[in-house]
């Protein structure tokens, strides 16, 4: 009888390359998102991401809207994010308009921002574990959360997804005053549910044999490809624009950035995990400072910003994100243009897949969080 | 906090190293002629003190009279920001040299501004549509476009 290394010398394979389309419609692509793989047996060894099915020419049709009327288009874009696109976006118009915002305004968009980072990362760790095969039971302790934020969401805009909340020089209403005991019970309780997730999955075996050093970035790569968000923070890289390019009043609250050392899937999934305990360490500092007060300052209704381009970005859940706007003194901006962190965090796609195998393709897709809506715009 | 760079002295740093590169410098943004635009770029890039290794944003807007490409650029190191912009006057055939080489952030971003404004990057590895089919015709994101 042979030896096994003899056998396998015998039945050595030879195998041709061939391609493999992944997605658009397909679970694990996050919506549709389409990537050519070409592999050799199992491993991969090119990649081509195809984008474009979800494409609805939002910034065109942002041409054609005055700048209040562009806000529910925000909404769309990153649809699991909308509240932090609506302040992006409200952000950018006013510094392009010269307009303040009320104490009290800033201190509600600060609480629903960290909110949705919250519900989005947590989302995305759950669909993670739905990538790796660990089929719904993570996915549905992190829904069982979100569905929470869902309904504080519900309580300030009456929507539970595309929330239109934000406007230009502050927020559509005041909080109601429900709002600010549920809030502050969900950030009293919620560290607990948390640490079940964390107890369930962070040490557990399986999933570090899977994810660790899996799809690992260099931080100089990162950084090359303009990556951020968490896919930057887990090679490494202490960079966060709420330190250190504050915005709105994020000076005033006090909050760690988390960073990772390899830049894998596990990094990418510590960082995040971590990022939820930051945001609701910010949420429990902003409602212990709400001031009473305006939340909009009055302007014009046809908002006409003087001739001038304006950038900004806010560190959104996924990334970072900016808009830039034109204008021309007209009421409608004459370029819009949105710098989607997750089509950006896509670009070392080939990078991270290629010499790993399809199970591992899928988890290093999903690992990155991507949103189809903010991507193909 | 992210400081903006005094346009003023970079722009003329790069004025005395590269010869009628720079077309127009503003308060908070300068204008670099498109066949400058890589070794500028590779200029600002490896200059210790400037260090620019971070490609923010990269977008095309259409002025009519010819097409704006802006390179926002950021430096991780010393947190500092430029704006650094190149125009393409012809607007049959509007061509910029790539950035790609210097930072690959650039790939999917030039795609973008090819497939929506029909700027051409020379020099880019896989310059082809990204969000519309092929064989699309005109470009959206032009005024003259419906």
């Amino acid at each position: 009888m042979k030896s096994l290394e003899e056998r396998e010398e015998v039945i050595e394979l030879e195998t041709d390359p061939y391609v493999l389309n992944i997605g658009p419609h397909h679970p694990s692509t996050h919506g549709v998102f389409r990537m050519r793989v070409l592999f050799d047996g199992e491993v991969a060894v090119d990649v081509e991401p195809m984008l474009g099915y979800l494409h609805r020419g939002i910034e065109k049709l942002a041409e054609t809207r005055t700048y209040t009327q562009a806000i529910p288009l925000t909404d769309r874009l990153d649809y699991l994010a909308s509240m932090t696109n609506n302040v992006a976006y409200c952000m950018t118009a006013e510094k392009l308009a010269g307009i303040k915002v009320p104490e009290r305004a800033e201190y509600i968009r600060v609480i629903l921002s960290e909110l949705m980072r919250v519900s989005s990362h947590i989302m995305a760790l759950g669909f993670l574990m739905n990538d790796l095969g660990s089929l719904f039971t993570p996915l549905f302790y992190a829904a069982r959360e979100r569905e929470k934020l869902l309904d504080l969401f519900e309580m300030v805009s009456g929507q539970r997804l595309l929330y239109n909340y934000m406007r230009i020089g502050g927020v559509s209403q005041d909080v109601p005053e429900r709002f600010v005991k549920k809030a502050q019970q969900f950030v009293d309780e919620f560290p607990g549910y948390l640490d079940e997730i964390d107890n369930l999955l962070t040490e557990n075996e399986v999933f570090r044999m899977r994810a660790e050093g899996v799809g690992a970035l260099s931080a100089e790569d990162a950084i090359n490809y303009s990556c951020s968000g968490p896919v930057l923070r887990a090679c490494g890289v202490n960079r966060d624009i709420r330190r250190d390019d504050p915005y709105s009043i994020y000076d005033r609250f006090d909050f760690d950035v988390v960073t990772g050392e390899n830049g894998d899937v596990y990094d990418r999934y510590r960082v995040r995990l971590e990022e939820i305990r930051q945001s609701v360490r910010i949420v429990k500092q902003a409602l212990r400072d709400l001031p009473g007060g305006e939340v909009q300052t009055k302007h014009a209704h046809f908002l006409r910003p003087p001739v001038g381009e304006a950038f900004s970005r806010i560190e959104a859940p996924k990334g970072e994100l900016g808009f830039y706007l034109v204008s021309d003194n007209s009421i409608a901006p004459y370029r819009f243009h949105v710098r989607p962190p997750t089509l950006l965090n896509l670009s070392p796609l080939r990078d991270m897949i290629v010499g790993w195998k399809l199970a591992d393709a899928i988890l290093i897709l999903g690992s990155i969080d991507i949103v189809l809506g903010e991507i193909d715009r | 906090m992210t400081v903006d760079l005094r346009v003023q002295d970079i722009a003329q740093q790069i004025g005395e190293r590269f010869p009628g590169a720079i077309e127009e410098a503003s308060a908070d943004s300068m204008v670099v002629k498109g066949e400058f635009i890589p070794s500028v770029g590779q200029f600002l890039k490896d200059t210790p003190r400037l260090d620019f290794d971070y490609l923010n944003c990269l977008v095309g807007t259409d002025y009519s009279d010819y097409i704006e490409v802006v390179y926002i650029l950021e430096s991780y190191k010393h947190n500092h920001r430029l704006v650094l912009k190149a125009r393409a006057y012809d607007r049959d055939n509007p061509t910029l040299p790539s950035v790609v080489g210097l930072w690959r952030g650039a790939d999917f971003q030039e795609r973008e501004v090819y497939d929506l404004l029909g700027v051409t990057f020379a020099g880019h590895p896989n310059l082809k549509r990204i969000f519309l089919w092929e064989g699309f015709e005109g470009y959206p994101l032009r005024r003259d476009y419906l």
